[in-house]
Formats: C-alpha cells, sequence, structure tokens
C-alpha cells in the first residue's frame, strides 16, 4: 500500500539532493575542522561557508551570528538557558507563552529551581499571544521574552515583530522558536527584529541532529557545552560536518521554493479544512484560520479519541499526530490545546495532519474518505456521541 | 505497542453496541481521561446471557471493552464476577504500561454494571418475612 506521510511536522524525508551534498563529508572530506593538514581545512571551509549561507538566506547581517548546534531543541536550552546565565546579574525573570515546544517550557520550568522567575502567557482561542500582554508583563527584572514564530500543533503564526518591538522598546532580549517556520514560510531576521532564532533542519526536508541558533551581535551567551572552542566557543564538540552541510543545501532548496510550496499547501489545507467540516458533524478546527502555518491541519473531533482514530489512518497507509493523552506520554492530553480553551474531552479527539510538498490533493481526498468513515465508526460505538444524539 | 490480540480486538470489536432492555449497566472512566466504558448486561438464571460495550478511548480502551465481553458471556454470574482487569490485559497478550491504569477499566465497568443489575433485582423482588 501507498503510504501517505501527513507529519511533516514532527519530522521530514531528506531531500535526495541534501544526502548528494551531505555524502562527500562522511567519506573524502571526512576530517576534524579543527586540524591544520587538508582534510581538516576542507571541512573548516564548508562549514565557515554553510554559516554564510545560512546567514544570507536568513537575512542575518554577519556569518558569525549564526551557531550551528545539534538540533532545534538544544538551540532553544542554549538561547534561554545562555541568555539566563549571562545576564543574571541584570535581572531574573523571563517570559514565555504557555503554548511553546517543551524545550522553551521544561528550560524555563528549569531556571525557576535555579532562582529565576517566570511568566507563562495566556493565549487566546486561536493560540494568539496578546502583545500587549507582552509588555505588561515585562519588570524591571526581565532579561528575556521567549515567543514561538509559529506553533507545531495548532500553527498558529504569532507576531513576532511586533512582540520583538516591544521587548526592545524596554531593552530586553528576545528570543523565538522558528523551528516550525523556517523553510516553511518567507522569513527574514531584519524584519523579525529578534536576538535569537532557534531552527531545525529535519524540518525542512534536511537531516535529523543539526540546528541553528541565530545570535545577534552583541547578545552575551553562556555556553552549555563545555570542551572545545568550536563555535566561537559557544558549543564545544567536534562539528556534525555532514549535517551542517545538509541543513545548508536544505535550507538552500527550501527558501528557492517557497514561491511553489506554500501557495500549493495553503490551497490543499484550505481544501482539506474546507471539505471536512462539511462532511463531518461535531468537529472542530484548532488554530486560526489564516494566521496559521501552510501545510497545518488541526482539528477536534467530539466523542471519539485521537489514538483511535490514529490507529485506524495507519492501517489505512496514513500517517498522522493527535494531541491526546495516549499520544502525549502523559495522562493529560497536549497543554497546547487546553491553553487554548478547548476542554480535556474535545482535546482527547484532536488530529493534526501537517503537509508536505510531496502531498496532492488526490491523496487528501482519499484521507478524507478514511477519516469520515473511521470517525463514523468510533463514534457507533462511542457512549458520548449517543448521548449527544438521544 | 500493542499486542496483535489488541490490534484485532480494536479493529474487530466484539459485542459493540447496546442492549435496550438490558437487565444492568456499569460504566467506568471519565472524559477528561479520555477513556469511557459502558457495559449492558442481559441475565438470565444467574446467567450472563448477552453483553454489550460501548467505549470512548483509545485502542487500549476499545480492545478491554471488547475481550472482557467475550470473557464473560455465557458464564454463570459466579464464574465471571471473578474477572479483573489485570485477567482482561493478560487476555490480550499484555499492555503497554502506560495504559494498564487508564485503559483498563472494562472490568471495573462490569462489576458495576453487575452491581446495577443485584440492586434492580433487590428492588423487584418480594420482601421475605
Amino acid at each position: 500500500m501507498e503510504r501517505i506521510y501527513l507529519d511533516h511536522a514532527a519530522t521530514t524525508p531528506v531531500d535526495p539532493r541534501v544526502v548528494e551534498a551531505m555524502i562527500p563529508y562522511f567519506t573524502a572530506n571526512f576530517g576534524n575542522p579543527s586540524s591544520i593538514y587538508q582534510e581538516g581545512q576542507r571541512a573548516k571551509r564548508a562549514i565557515e561557508e554553510s554559516r554564510e549561507k545560512v546567514a544570507e538566506l536568513l537575512g542575518a547581517a554577519d556569518a558569525r551570528e549564526i551557531v550551528f548546534t545539534g538540533g532545534g531543541s538544544e538551540a532553544d536550552n542554549l538561547a534561554i538557558t545562555g541568555v539566563a546565565r549571562a545576564y543574571r546579574e541584570k535581572g531574573n525573570h523571563i517570559i514565555t507563552s504557555a503554548i511553546e515546544h517543551h524545550a522553551v517550557l521544561e528550560t524555563c520550568k528549569d531556571l525557576e529551581k535555579h532562582g529565576f522567575t517566570v511568566t507563562y502567557l495566556p493565549v487566546d482561542e486561536y493560540g494568539l499571544v496578546d502583545p500587549e500582554a507582552v509588555r505588561e508583563a515585562i519588570t524591571g527584572q526581565t532579561i528575556l521574552i521567549s515567543v514561538m514564530h509559529a506553533n507545531n500543533e495548532v500553527g498558529t503564526i504569532q507576531p513576532i515583530a511586533e512582540i520583538s518591538k516591544i521587548a526592545h522598546e524596554k531593552g530586553v532580549l528576545f528570543h523565538t522558536d522558528a523551528v516550525q517556520t523556517v523553510g516553511s514560510i518567507p522569513l527574514d531576521l531584519k524584519e523579525l527584529g529578534v536576538d535569537l532564532l532557534s531552527l531545525s533542519a529535519h524540518k525542512f526536508y534536511g537531516p535529523k541532529g543539526a540546528g541553528a541558533l541565530y545570535v545577534k551581535r552583541g547578545t552575551r551567551l553562556r555556553r552549555l557545552i563545555h570542551g572545545g572552542a568550536q563555535e566561537r566557543r559557544l558549543r564545544a564538540g567536534t562539528e556534525n560536518v555532514a549535517g551542517i552541510v545538509g541543513l545548508t543545501k536544505a535550507l538552500e532548496l527550501a527558501v528557492a521554493g517557497l514561491d511553489k510550496t506554500v501557495p500549493h499547501l495553503v490551497e490543499l489545507r484550505d481544501y482539506f479544512i474546507k471539505e471536512l467540516l462539511a462532511r463531518v458533524d461535531h468537529v472542530k478546527l484548532n488554530g486560526h484560520p489564516t494566521k496559521r502555518l501552510p501545510g497545518n491541519i488541526s482539528v477536534s473531533f467530539e466523542f471519539v479519541e485521537g489514538e483511535s482514530i490514529l490507529l485506524n489512518l495507519d492501517r489505512k497507509g496514513i500517517a498522522a499526530s493527535s494531541g491526546s493523552a495516549c499520544t502525549s506520554g502523559s495522562l493529560d492530553p497536549s497543554h497546547v490545546l487546553l491553553a487554548m480553551g478547548i476542554s480535556h474531552e474535545t482535546a482527547h479527539g484532536s488530529l493534526r495532519l501537517t503537509l508536505g510538498k510531496e502531498n496532492t490533493k488526490e491523496q487528501l481526498d482519499y484521507v478524507l474518505g478514511v477519516l469520515e468513515e473511521t470517525v463514523t465508526r468510533l463514534r457507533e460505538i462511542s457512549p458520548l456521541y449517543q448521548r449527544q444524539i438521544s | 505497542m500493542y499486542t496483535e490480540a489488541v490490534m484485532d480486538h480494536f479493529f474487530n470489536p466484539r459485542n459493540a453496541g447496546e442492549l435496550a432492555d438490558a437487565d444492568g449497566v456499569g460504566e467506568a472512566g471519565n472524559p477528561v481521561c479520555g477513556d469511557i466504558m459502558r457495559i449492558y448486561l442481559k441475565i438470565e438464571d444467574d446467567k450472563i446471557v448477552d453483553i454489550k460495550f460501548k467505549t470512548f478511548g483509545c485502542g487500549a480502551a476499545i480492545a478491554t471493552s471488547s475481550i472482557l465481553t467475550e470473557l464473560v458471556k455465557g458464564k454463570s454470574i459466579a464464574e465471571a464476577e471473578k474477572i479483573t482487569n489485570r485477567a482482561v490485559a493478560e487476555a490480550l497478550g499484555g499492555l503497554p504500561p502506560q495504559k494498564m491504569h487508564c485503559s483498563n477499566l472494562a472490568a471495573d465497568a462490569f462489576h458495576k454494571a453487575l452491581a446495577a443489575y443485584r440492586q434492580n433485582q433487590s428492588k423487584s423482588a418480594p420482601a421475605v418475612g
């Protein structure tokens, strides 16, 4: 059976052109970039060329503002803990939102154990942070604000430039987790105006284990990993040369393809949502209707549970994701859906489909049919649905 | 993550539905946790002659409900009421650890249905003495 992959927010397949670009750095150019002989220097050059390319693609002022990391989570950890430790004498207050990725939330929780206080800003029913609430939360102790560019579960895109402006008016540093947006929507660091930005290669058809943190010049940061002078002393450890080359190639391809992929995905997304809402009753779109990642479809089906839907989809060849407790590995459903005011019951019935450039309308028509049938069947045996209709 | 038996019962649930003239109905779980199981019993001569279930929940919740109905159907009350959540999980070849508590409540729902049956009986039975 042909598999239909609809979980691109989780990860993406590596583009064959990216694999091709990476291969020489496993074999011919295997040298350690810190070595002075040719093999090492070739690897070193590949990293520095990558740094320049990434800086250019993101609109950074200087290649030295790009720090390669082992992925998006590491970039988030480095940004938040790095700033917190470097600016400890200035203050101990951090502002973030309730719907951040766990890489941000758990880093903040950890800092709370070490003398920092954290404000977790609420979001509205669409998952939007109110920039004015950010302004009001800033105190004399605030050293960092971290708000994600777009949410990984519901796809809501935040007013980052606006929040960034408020942060700077108050002299506070601003970080954004852009793991879901880099390579997915047009993005320019000059327009966003952020001080720090995290990205991850495997979200845009690059390899896993490769990410980067943009650090605006003049921003101080304390490193997390000790033991070497790599990445301007901000991240010790022999560089993942092939990963860095792969990240760069993937970003280049993604940015060059945005003109095509964005309208394609928006069209598929809006078609699917419209059809689904017309064909299935008691289903609700999660997130913002328009301020939304091009490939994100997040819905909640009432009276059925998400894992049950996923098992049925998987059997019919479809890979997707849910925010139900059963799939989150905890007893609670998605913190994002709950923060948006969605009830536990409804959050358990959530389904996330995240589209990629290889998906087609024909595939989505098939998924619509499977989904309609699955939800109908599960509702037939659900005691909640019976209650609702009786 | 799930055994073949779980997948079989999940995709082909046995005795799904409800009994309009049930002698006892029991429910376990709650929607906040994401699992609700309801069991309907038909009892004649102290024997479970029919049983149906309705479940809102994950794969494990639906599979445990389904196999429970098979395990107790046709048995005497005395025999059937020995069933435990653990025995239900074992009959499925085991469940992932995180599912043992939240999604393995079918036996609880069954015991509640039996209790409801007994309560109905005591109400309708003629007073003795």
